[in-house]
């Protein structure tokens, strides 16, 4: 391959991973500010999680006596594996440097490689809590997992492969169909990123009860800039489902040519998409309570059954198509 | 002055004359004191508090040090009080007979000295930097100066078996509550054991009303009754009222002095209000608990509003010192009666409409059915009491006595939930909320009926009735918003107080949380413990 079709690859690709770390904290930002609306509050700054990794990249990070060089090491890893995950999914573009590399397997192993990380982490210092977290998390990943393999089955069922970029490519400028399918896929992978990302009714992002939390238990012992890198991870891991479940379930829009036109009615029409995306989570949010640690299999059971469905349905009713 | 006798037990009690409700009081040896005890439970009595008390020998600053141990039951006749002298030593362990007994006696003897000679003698309010030979109420113990930082090695039982691990939660938490350790042994989820350790918040209430009088202001220099009852309100904020009620009882009952009628409904429309407001708050943090935050933000509102009508009517929002020594500070008008008026039947609508919400919140009945269940079995055994014990189906409210006044007058109902779980402990607030707004009505419609005015009665200048007949002993016991306050309250012949014995109704409540959390998995706690709310401060004091 030539370098003059690689070099706009290569710049779309930049664009997309730095719109993603840029826009990461604001999504984060728009979905609490609509937590607070729903609620009846005063909402936060729309900018506040910026300002939340500016004050904490700022500070200090104290480590605990006997923490490893692990616990030093992870949130590098997370994040990268995040920064990566979301540079990968194709959000603008379906012609991306990366994009052969972008498998839908790849992805679930980089964000289980995340997962592995931030609970070893979580254990390293020996608190409680840490460890406490460590052993929801694995519990809510090893169902989560399966069930999002079958949802990206579905897609790749579909497609007929499970490159990243050709499911998007064959959703998004194909013929107009309907598929059954991607509906009961669609609900199974909502259900998968509410658990994943931490959100209620799995886990509750806002919660001070140590004993009730997930995600937080495990960086309760994080401070200055590796709580900002793991916030910040935190982020790009919503960005990365929300860009993900946009481009498998809605991906109309995305730019077919690296053209700087094309490309702007994709970041107008993506912006778009995720902010209603942010608002339906906070919607969701504020209408459940968070269920019993142990509610969580059977919720995310019910994830890989509709994810299974969704396959079963398009090999039953869609196959001859 | 009469005598009579209880529960067939050959003791001869006397009536303690001039108190705000009946108390009988005997001096007993330990043998009667044990006998009496058993007779009281098997009889379904309740311990109501035991406390210890130093004094010297002829009230003389040589004589010897004396101590004694004393016991307040309620049986239903009233309120029994028994003193068992213990001399230097110690007392017999009461924990067998009533399991509240247990923190009780240990918290006496990091006090005084005088504690249970066998049992459970770990130290219980005296933590780390505390020594262990100052005892604060003995009046040669010095003043406790900065104490150095040492490492505390608290005897926790420990649970023995394979995959059983501990979480120690606290006293420092994740958010902004009051301080209390909490040792989870767990299997997996499962809690298989709670243990508590507080007395974080103690702060030295008892000796400093050990430096207080019942005199008037202007013969004590700051430190008379007011001061007194200003301390009490703060020994837990938000029973500021029932504190201050109680103490006042106390107080007026060894002062002789009576408050005047309209002053005693005056009180119970505050205490009415202090219900009210806790109650908000706390249905609000059962639906934050559970994530559901706009509940939380529901309830916050109508208690705000709630508040600053308390700030605007009373002039404080949290009613801090509306209860005085004589009566209440102020006054209500006719206009303020019309919008208390107003304002309870906006609540009732607005409190209505949340209480449908939660009800038919599926996710959120997931989380508070069956959860942190506290059987009446349970319950009557460890001597559960106050709101969490009516949502155990133990109908017990001083409230609905028939001998605390002005209660008599207002035929309160008694509300009972029988599920004892976080979802009745909700459901009897929501019940609670209802019955106080109705008695708030009843309560300003006899106010109308007496006239404006002379809401507190003079205080003697000396703090003992004039007459020179007045008690020595006086107790106060108010059903607060948790359950009944107590105070016990015993002035020298100068009027000074010898001791205060204050008593939350947490000391008997906490104790059962530890049982109410087996079983359940340990996500669960933070909801089940919010379902009871029990002070930190009000135990610790």
């Amino acid at each position: 391959m030539d370098i003059d079709a690689l070099l706009p690859q290569f710049a779309a690709q930049l664009f997309e991973l730095f719109a993603a770390l840029a826009l990461a904290p604001l999504l984060t930002g728009w979905v609490n500010q609509w937590r607070a609306r729903l609620q009846g509050r005063t909402p936060p700054p729309l900018l506040l999680p910026y300002h939340t990794l500016m004050k904490l990249f700022g500070k200090e990070p104290l480590l605990a006596h006997n923490a490893s060089s692990l616990f030093r090491v992870a949130p590098y890893l997370i994040f990268s594996c995040m920064a990566l995950a979301a540079a990968i999914v194709p959000t603008l573009s379906s012609e991306l440097l990366f994009a052969p590399a972008a498998d839908a397997i790849a992805l679930v192993g980089l964000f289980a490689l995340a997962r592995v990380f931030i609970a070893l982490a979580g254990m390293d210092i020996g608190t409680a809590f840490g460890s406490l977290g460590a052993r929801r998390e694995m519990l809510i990943g090893f169902l989560a997992e399966p069930a999002l393999l079958m949802v990206f089955f579905t897609a790749s069922v579909i497609s007929g492969s499970t490159s990243l970029a050709t499911i998007v490519d064959t959703l998004a400028h194909r013929e107009f169909h309907i598929y059954p399918s991607l509906a009961f896929a669609g609900v199974a992978f909502t259900m998968v990123s509410i658990a994943e990302n931490g959100r209620v009714p799995v886990d509750n992002p806002a919660t001070h009860l140590e004993l009730t939390m997930i995600h937080e238990a495990m960086i309760l012992e994080y401070s200055g800039r590796h709580l900002a890198l793991i916030e910040w991870a935190a982020s790009l891991k919503l960005f990365a489902y929300s860009c993900l479940g946009i481009a498998l379930f809605f991906p109309f829009g995305i730019a077919q040519t690296l053209g700087p036109g094309a490309l702007a009615i994709a970041v107008a029409l993506m912006v778009g998409k995720l902010a209603l995306g942010g608002f339906l989570l906070a919607l969701i949010e504020t209408l459940s309570a968070k269920m019993r640690v142990f509610r969580t299999p059977e919720f995310l059971g019910s994830a890989f059954l509709l994810a299974v469905l969704a396959v079963l349905v398009h090999l039953l009713l869609e196959g001859s198509r | 002055m009469s005598t009579r006798r209880f529960l067939d037990q050959p003791i001869d009690f006397s009536t303690l004359p001039g108190q705000a409700f009946p108390v009988w009081t005997a001096r007993v040896d330990a043998g009667e004191l044990l006998a009496f005890c058993r007779a009281a439970r098997d009889a379904g009595r309740w311990l109501v508090t035991l406390w210890t008390s130093l004094a010297r020998e002829g009230d003389n600053k040589a004589g010897e040090l004396r101590g004694e141990l004393h016991l307040a039951l309620d049986l239903a006749e009233g309120l029994v009080c028994l003193t068992l002298p213990a001399g230097q030593g110690g007392f017999q362990d009461l924990a067998p007979i009533f399991p509240s007994a247990g923190r009780l006696q240990r918290a006496a003897f990091d006090l005084t000295g005088i504690g249970p000679e066998s049992g459970d003698r770990r130290p219980w309010l005296r933590h780390a930097n505390w020594p262990a030979d100052w005892f604060p109420l003995r009046d040669d113990s010095h003043d406790a100066p900065r104490l150095p930082t040492r490492h505390e090695d608290y005897a926790f039982v420990r649970v023995e078996g394979e995959g059983v691990h501990e979480i120690p939660v606290g006293p420092i938490h994740a958010g902004t509550i009051e301080p209390g350790h909490f040792r989870f042994s767990v299997v997996g989820e499962l809690v298989m054991r709670l243990e508590e350790r507080l007395g974080w918040k103690h702060r030295g209430i008892a000796r400093r009303f050990a430096k207080l009088s019942l005199a008037g202001d202007g013969a004590s220099g700051g430190s008379g009754v007011n001061a007194a009852a200003r301390l009490a309100g703060r020994i837990a904020g938000d029973s500021t009222v029932a504190w201050t009620w109680a103490f006042c009882q106390a107080a007026e009952a060894v002062a002789g002095v009576e408050p005047p009628p309209r002053a005693l409904l005056l009180r119970a429309l505050l205490l009415e209000r202090e219900r009210v407001a806790a109650h908000l708050a706390d249905l609000g943090a059962i639906g934050n608990d559970t994530a559901f935050a706009f509940g939380l933000m529901e309830f916050l509102r109508l208690r705000e509003d709630w508040l600053r009508g308390n700030g605007r009517v009373f002039g404080h929002r949290l009613l801090f010192d509306c209860v005085v020594p004589g009566g209440v500070a102020l006054d209500l008008s006719a206009s303020d009666a019309k919008a208390l008026r107003d304002e309870c039947a906006t609540l009732a609508k607005e409190v209505a409409q949340l209480h449908a919400i939660y009800d038919d919140h599926a996710g959120m009945q997931d989380r508070l059915l069956t959860t942190g269940r506290v059987t009446k079995e349970l319950a009557l055994q460890l001597g559960l009491i106050g709101m969490p014990g009516r949502a155990s189906d133990v109908a017990r409210d001083l409230r609905c006595r028939g001998d605390h006044e002005p209660w008599a007058k207002l035929s309160p109902q008694l509300v009972t939930h029988p599920n004892g779980d976080v979802a009745a402990r909700t459901l009897q607030r929501f019940a609670e909320i209802d019955e106080s707004l109705r008695l708030i009505g009843t309560i300003l419609d006899r106010l109308q009926g007496t006239p404006a005015g002379g809401c507190r009665a003079a205080w003697p200048a000396t703090g003992s009735a004039a007459d020179g007949t007045g008690a020595r002993h006086g107790f106060g016991w108010v059903e607060g918003w948790r359950g009944d306050v107590f105070v016990a309250l015993e002035v020298d012949k100068d009027g000074r107080i010898r001791r205060c014995h204050t008593h939350d109704p947490s000391w008997h409540n906490w104790p059962v949380l530890e049982h109410a959390v087996i079983g359940n998995i340990v996500a669960d706690f933070p909801l089940i413990n919010k379902s009871f709310n029990l002070s930190y401060a009000g135990a610790d004091s």
